[in-house]
């Protein structure tokens, strides 16, 4: 079964987009009351990181970045223990050593994640070369921003990866935003996909705030790393629709663009399309629904009785 | 035994250590080029030319490292690392720590600094303080190619990335290597002469210079011991703290800028933990805190000669400290 056929129902996809806004939503509450660390939420993008993260094999790896939440949990990350780390517990997939900002989950996949901008590039043709070398079948998935396409590593990567002929498939969440700064202001190009042709790595751009579409680009898109062994770079055109980090006020935001994004929500767009074709009724979706606040109201609960680290345990793991 | 360069001490450590382990890999500026022989047995995907761009190069490296190869990777000059410092300091010396031990980076990172060449400031600046400074790092600097050899398969074999500094004064001198196996365990320093009246503590071409010193005051009747540091992190503060507990007295000698350098540190050690031994105060030998010239005189002056070793370890030994 290839993973596309695996993930084809939708209302899968639905479900993992709205555990991921209710977890995310989960942690600025608990922010705005004082009980959770502020953080980088990925709210407005969840169609871009289940999209791809459902067109993957378990073999494949991802590196990722400080807006994370949607790739672990579209690959399976329990949300207890997301938000153990988030808080700084014992049970959290780093024992509270990272926080909210560079998580991996080494037993998912998700590996070396950096909180450094640009960072999961220059990581990348290291990690494509480990699966070459060691004769793993496995592809590497590396999530950057409009922000990281900036930066000299992005451009480093591009070309190492187009020379040596390294399986990664760079998937850049073109979200408009780069921390505090439109990309407009910061990118010569409108279009991040407009940066691979030149290394002679061929690419794409999908509405990434529709879920399925990304899905379909995002496993042709693997296909094609899988079969070449070459980098592809697939660009998903999608906004952030909160802030830089938590709390933000926005004030620095066009609103008028903002309210458009928000009129394309990705899960409400998912949600009516899959009413709309009787495929989910309203009852069948408030289920789903409800069925995430549970989970999440679980998590919240593991999270909370999970112990911090003891501080004796400060110098561990600093050296193998 | 038969005598080899510190160069070519390096090359054979690397034909050792890939035969040894067949997930170790070579890839850098030229070092292809360089080293055709390594290309010649093991192939072109092990031993790897790079871009001239050492972020890149160092970043491909830790990605390599933490997910099963073990790379060593040449950067070529030191100042250039400048250029590495995300992929060496926030990646290779931290992701251990903030994923709670999930990965570890088994990456040697090769790069030349110090007088010998002429090369100026942006060629020759002896930052190995730096990375001692950044957790997670481990830092060697060699004085011989017998330690460069040994110290660089302990370095391969490690499990953690080694800043691994090469002298450029000393790339080319010939010594003698002992034929066969030999890893010298990182953090172990080494006493290359013994004397009970003063320690000279130094790393690198200046180790040298210290044992020039110590014939020097032999033939005024003080007998100092050499202490050959090795590797810098992990330092070996127990031979350090036995050689003062014997001497009393302490000279420390390197050619990066005395400010923040390690004779520093090592000062700061002594003065905590052998502060009754002591019969004379610390005395640091450094470069001053000014870039490298390239002109030979003053290249020069900025490494601490053998004859102003001798005259701080002199002064010490004089009457009043006693």
């Amino acid at each position: 079964m290839t993973p596309a056929q695996h993930a084809i129902d939708p209302r899968h996809l639905l479900e993992q987009m709205l555990l991921i806004r209710a977890y995310e939503e989960a942690i600025v509450a608990g922010s705005e009351a004082g009980k959770v660390p502020g953080t980088c939420t990925s709210v407005g993008q969840e169609a871009a990181a289940v999209g791809v993260v459902n067109a993957l094999t378990a073999d494949d790896l991802i590196l990722t970045n400080h807006r994370s939440a949607g790739h672990l949990l579209a690959r399976g990350a329990n949300p207890g223990r997301l938000l153990a780390e988030v808080m700084g517990r014992s049970d959290g997939y780093c024992g509270g050593r990272s926080g909210s900002l560079h998580i991996s989950a080494k037993e998912l996949g998700v590996v070396l994640t950096s909180t450094i901008v640009g960072a999961e590039l220059s990581l990348a043709p290291g990690v494509a070369l480990s699966q070459t070398m060691l004769g793993r079948q496995g592809i590497v998935v590396c999530f950057f921003g409009d922000g990281a396409a900036c930066e000299g590593s992005f451009h480093e990567s591009l070309n190492l990866a187009a020379l040596w002929n390294l399986p990664i498939l760079y998937v850049c969440e073109n979200n408009h935003w780069q921390a505090f700064v439109h990309r407009r202001e910061a990118m010569s190009r409108e279009h991040v996909s407009a940066f691979a042709q030149p290394y002679g790595i061929p690419s794409s751009t999908v509405d990434g705030n529709d879920v399925s579409a990304v899905l379909i680009a995002a496993t042709a898109a693997a296909a094609q790393v899988r079969a070449s062994r070459r980098p592809y770079l697939l660009e998903t055109w999608t906004y952030r629709t909160r802030g830089h980090f938590e709390p933000d006020d926005q004030a620095y935001v066009d609103q008028a663009e903002r309210e458009a994004w928000l009129a394309r929500d990705p899960i409400a767009m998912c949600r009516d399309r899959l009413v709309a074709a009787g495929s989910l009724s309203e009852a069948a979706a408030a289920a789903l629904a409800a069925k995430v606040a549970d989970r999440i109201a679980s998590a919240l609960a593991f999270a909370e009785a999970s112990p911090y680290p003891a501080p004796s345990a400060l110098t561990e793991n600093v050296y193998a | 035994m038969p005598a080899m360069t510190l160069y070519d001490a390096v090359g054979a450590a690397l034909v050792e250590e890939m035969r040894h382990d067949p997930r170790v890999l070579v890839f850098g500026e030229g070092i292809a080029t360089k080293r055709h022989d390594l290309v010649q047995e093991f192939g072109a995907l092990r031993v790897r030319n790079t871009p001239l761009a050492e972020g890149i190069i160092a970043g491909t490296a830790v990605g390599a490292a933490g997910t099963g190869l073990r790379p060593v990777i040449d950067l070529l000059f030191a100042p250039f690392l400048c250029y590495a410092m995300d992929e060496l300091v926030n990646s290779a010396g931290k992701l251990r720590y903030i994923s709670g031990g999930q990965f570890s980076f088994p990456l040697v990172t090769l790069a030349m600094t110090g007088a010998g060449w002429g090369v100026g400031a942006q060629h020759n600046h002896n930052v190995e303080a730096w990375f001692v400074h950044s957790p997670g790092l481990k830092v060697v600097m060699p004085s011989n190619p017998a330690d460069a050899k040994g110290l660089l398969k302990a370095a391969i074999r490690d499990d953690n990335p080694v800043m691994f500094f090469l002298d450029i004064g000393l790339l080319y001198q010939p010594g003698e290597v002992a034929a066969g196996e030999h890893v010298a365990p990182l953090g172990k320093a080494a006493v290359l002469r013994e004397g009970g009246d003063v320690t000279l503590v130094s790393y690198g071409k200046t180790v040298h210079h210290c044992l020039q010193a110590a014939e020097t005051l032999a033939a005024q009747g003080i007998a100092a011991e050499v202490i050959d540091l090795r590797s810098l992190k992990p330092l070996d503060e127990a031979t350090i703290l036995a050689s003062v507990a014997k001497t009393g007295r302490l000279v420390v000698v390197h050619e990066a800028n005395r400010l923040c350098g390690i004779g520093a540190e090592i000062a700061a050690l002594v003065a905590e933990q052998a502060f009754a031994r002591l019969k004379a105060p610390v005395v640091r030998l450094g470069g001053p805190d000014a870039p490298v010239a390239a002109s030979y005189p003053l290249e020069q002056a900025f490494v601490p000669q053998a004859e102003a070793i001798a005259a701080a370890a002199e002064r010490l030994c004089r009457p009043q400290h006693a």
